[in-house]
Order: C-alpha cells, then sequence, then structure tokens
C-alpha cells in the first residue's frame, strides 16, 4: 500500500469517526424523544381508560362503608363512614366505591391498595358475580406478603358487601387478564365470596344521609371475606 | 388429578444433605416410623403416622419475594430459616424434604408435586412478609374449597388441599400456639387465606409468615429463627398422633 493510499484511508477512518461523534448523540436523544412520546401516550391512554365516574349530584347521598386499615389493631381491617352520592346501578356504584377506596383514606398509613393502582373496568353478570380488572400496579405497587395480599383483597371484598348486596361473588382481574396470584401469595384464580344473602336493593339509598363529606371511622373492626374458588 | 400413585419421577428423596444420625431410620424409636421412603408403587403401604416434612422456602431465583429497604430478600432468609426448621425436625425424628435446596425457584405445582409424591407428610411453605408486626409471626391454612367427590379414587389437582383442611387447621392451631407462646402479639391460632401454594398441595399444609422485611437491621430476623424452627418441630410432634396417615402417597386423609 502506497502512503497516498494510507493517508487516505487514514483520513477516511477519522472523518467517518468523526461523523459518528456527531451522529450518535443526535439519535440518541431522537430514541429518548420517541419513548417519552410513546410513555406520554400511554399514560393519556391508560386516563381516557379510567375516566372518573361521573358524579350525578341528583343522586342521594349515602352513608358509604369503606373498609381500610386499621391504625390500633395489627393487619385488621376497619371499616370507615364517608358520605357519597351513589347511584343506584349497581355496577356504576361498584366503581364509584371501589374509586373512593383507592383514592386512600386521609392518613396514607391505612391504605390497603396502592396508590397508583386504577380501576379498569368493572362488570356485574346476572348470577352475581362481579369482575373487576384493575391495572397492573395492583399486583406490582403491592407489598409482597399474604398479609399485605388478603388485607387488599378483603378491603376490596368487604367493601362491596356493605354498598352493593347484589354483587355476590368477584373475580379480580389485572390489566384483563386472569393471574395466578396477586403478588406471589394470593390466589386469585377463583372467584372470593362478597355477599351471601339474596341480593336486595340498597335500603341506604332510601333515607339521604346529610351532605357533611366527612370520614367516620366505625367501632367494630372488618370481619374478613372467605374465598371461594370456581367449581 | 393427583394420582394415589405418582409417577416415580415425581417421588422425592429426602435431601443429599441429611446424614443417617441426623435423619430418622426406618427403626427410629424417636420417630416411631416403620417405613420411611414414599415407594411409587405403594409395596410399602404400612405406616404408622407422620414421618416427613416437605419444607418449602418460598419464592428464589429472579422472584426475591419481599424486599427491605435494608437490601433484605425474602427467598434469602427463609433459606436460612429452613436449615433450622429442618434441624430441629431432625431432632423431632422426622425425615425432611426441601422444595429447594438453593436460589431456585420451582413453580407453585412443582413444589406441590414435591409435597404430593410423599407418604405421612405434612407441608410447611416459610414467608416473610412487607408488612405486619415485626417480631411476630403468623400461621395461614388454606380457605374453603370446594369438596371433592372421591368417586374415582383420584383427588382434584387444582383443589387437592380440600380433603385436608380440618388436618391443616389442627396442625396450624397447634404450631401457631407454639409460635405465640414465643413471640407476643402473634395470634391465638391460625389465620385462614386463599394462599395459592397451599391449594394444590395433598397433605395437611400451613404457611409460616414471620414479619417482617422492614426492621432495620437483619439480625432482627435471624434471631427469630431458632424460635421459629423449634416451634415447627414442636408444633408437627404435636401433631403426629393425630394424623392417620393413608397407605398412598396423595391419598384421601
Amino acid at each position: 500500500m502506497t502512503p497516498r493510499w494510507k493517508f487516505s484511508l487514514i483520513g477516511g477512518l477519522v472523518i467517518t469517526v468523526l461523523a459518528a461523534a456527531i451522529y450518535f448523540p443526535i439519535l440518541r436523544r431522537r430514541v429518548k424523544r420517541a419513548a417519552r412520546l410513546q410513555q406520554q401516550s400511554q399514560e393519556q391512554a391508560r386516563r381516557e381508560l379510567t375516566q372518573p365516574i361521573a358524579i350525578n349530584p341528583g343522586d342521594p347521598r349515602v352513608k358509604t362503608k369503606l373498609f381500610w386499615a386499621s391504625d390500633t389493631i395489627d393487619s385488621t381491617l376497619v371499616p370507615v363512614t364517608v358520605d357519597l352520592p351513589l347511584s343506584n346501578d349497581p355496577v356504576l356504584r361498584s366503581k364509584q366505591v371501589l374509586n373512593t377506596l383507592l383514592a386512600g383514606p386521609v392518613d396514607a398509613e391505612l391504605r390497603t391498595l396502592p396508590p397508583d393502582a386504577l380501576l379498569l373496568a368493572f362488570y356485574l353478570l346476572p348470577d352475581g358475580t362481579a369482575m373487576a380488572d384493575f391495572s397492573e400496579a395492583l399486583a406490582t405497587s403491592i407489598p409482597s406478603g399474604i398479609v399485605s395480599e388478603q388485607l387488599a383483597v378483603n378491603s376490596i371484598t368487604r367493601t362491596l358487601e356493605a354498598n352493593v348486596p347484589q354483587v355476590q361473588r368477584l373475580k379480580i382481574l389485572i390489566h384483563g387478564q386472569e393471574v395466578e396470584t396477586l403478588a406471589g401469595h394470593l390466589d386469585l384464580t377463583g372467584t372470593f365470596v362478597v355477599n351471601t344473602k339474596p341480593s336486595q336493593p340498597p335500603a341506604a339509598d332510601k333515607a339521604a344521609a346529610p351532605a357533611t363529606g366527612t370520614l367516620t371511622p366505625d367501632k367494630a373492626p372488618g370481619k374478613l371475606a372467605q374465598p371461594e374458588h370456581k367449581p | 388429578m393427583v394420582s394415589p400413585f405418582p409417577a416415580p419421577s415425581q417421588i422425592q428423596q429426602p435431601a443429599a444433605g441429611a446424614t443417617p444420625s441426623a435423619s430418622p431410620s426406618a427403626t427410629s424409636s424417636q420417630g416411631g416410623v416403620s417405613g420411611s421412603v414414599a415407594s411409587p408403587f405403594g409395596a410399602q403401604a404400612q405406616q404408622a403416622g407422620l414421618s416427613i416434612v416437605v419444607l418449602d422456602p418460598a419464592h428464589g431465583g429472579t422472584d426475591p419475594g419481599a424486599r427491605g429497604t435494608g437490601g433484605i430478600r425474602e427467598s434469602e432468609i427463609v433459606l436460612d430459616f429452613v436449615i433450622q426448621v429442618r434441624r430441629a425436625l431432625e431432632l423431632q425424628g422426622f425425615q425432611v424434604v426441601q422444595t429447594r435446596q438453593g436460589n431456585e425457584n420451582p413453580s407453585f405445582d412443582d413444589r406441590s408435586a414435591t409435597a404430593n409424591a410423599q407418604r405421612g407428610a405434612v407441608f410447611v411453605s416459610l414467608h416473610i412478609s412487607s408488612t405486619g408486626l415485626p417480631g411476630t409471626v403468623r400461621v395461614y391454612v388454606n380457605s374453603d374449597l370446594p369438596p371433592v367427590a372421591d368417586s374415582n379414587g383420584l383427588i382434584p389437582w387444582d383443589r387437592a388441599q380440600a380433603p385436608f383442611l380440618g388436618l391443616s387447621k389442627t396442625f396450624g392451631d397447634l404450631v401457631q400456639g407454639f409460635l405465640t407462646q414465643r413471640f407476643k402479639g402473634s395470634p391465638d391460632a391460625a389465620q385462614t387465606a386463599s394462599v395459592r401454594q397451599l391449594r394444590t398441595t395433598a397433605a395437611p399444609a400451613i404457611a409460616v409468615e414471620i414479619s417482617s422485611v422492614t426492621v432495620e437491621d437483619r439480625a432482627d430476623l435471624d434471631r427469630m429463627a431458632p424460635g421459629v424452627a423449634d416451634a415447627v418441630a414442636r408444633g408437627a410432634a404435636a401433631f403426629k398422633p393425630s394424623y392417620v396417615v393413608a397407605n398412598s402417597p396423595g391419598a384421601l386423609p
């Protein structure tokens, strides 16, 4: 190889390296921007999916029992009464109470569900079987363990039991899918018993409660729901 | 379905770490065992009682389980606990089988298969929680399951625990009682929960959950291990007279 060729080759390589050094940061910025845009669009889609349930001011305010963790007895649920305008439609009503449950109590230490978990959908079959579809955060953000997972599921079932008598049993889905466990322990392949009594319209609707909006802890801790499994 | 006669590949032998001196032999007077190794063909059909404890260190492999802020990983700690529980059980005359020896993560069904292949066994799954009052221990048994229609002698795999729920509760209450004596603030009786690992286990089965990975110093958890080990071993020994072992592994009690 003549010196002239060597010079041309080395020059070509230097130009290539310089071009790469200039282009790679630009490429990296573009990839980051594309990823950010994709993330934003996913977030937007999620927000659209989970639009807060419209509250009709015409709905009667009802004393609603929500089950959160007790601040006095370890790993126990306690009902908290809050006045909410609730729909008479069992599906809308279920969404309203579950969204309030997900929003959490005043004391964040007493929440039973992860703050970033969302209720994506709620269905109720004619036989009283309900399906609640939560976002993945319910499974990924919940503290792993039997006691924490059971508290989470029991807070959901007990809240539905107290406020939506039409729901007889509950199937929990994560992002539209059946999963084996919530976070490695609690079995989600079956359904959980919610109401064992025959379905009746919520009596509390007839007597409108004063619109105080205050949270009132009840005295008795909530009993735990009994899961059942598919036949 | 869980067959009363599982395939030979399903049969788990006691772990290699058990030395003959520490492990009960077939004639061990301490354990009262008269024929201790599960046979795939049920040839050694006579069993006097409970002889094997299957220990299940939860999680493992890519699943660390609960994680504490101090880098505590449930999957590692339960393995350390199992070493001590195993030693205490062997001193009581039991054979011990583990669902995992190291940092593997067998599936729920694989872990149940280990237990279901034994005859005269109980199953103990060990966990560390993320929450709960530190220094307490809870025992769980599976929630009610639909009853098994025993028309063909086979137990449905997905409800294998159903015929054993009563025995599991008795075993769980005994272990919880011994734990509560040691760890104040623990419940007085075993709790019920829909624990996936227990549902497919065809034997008296409990989950023991220790609180919790939130302790500031891992030594706080390590100090609990001897007490947990002693309570499980004493619970198993106390349960032994009430467990009439079926002739075949996985058969109805």
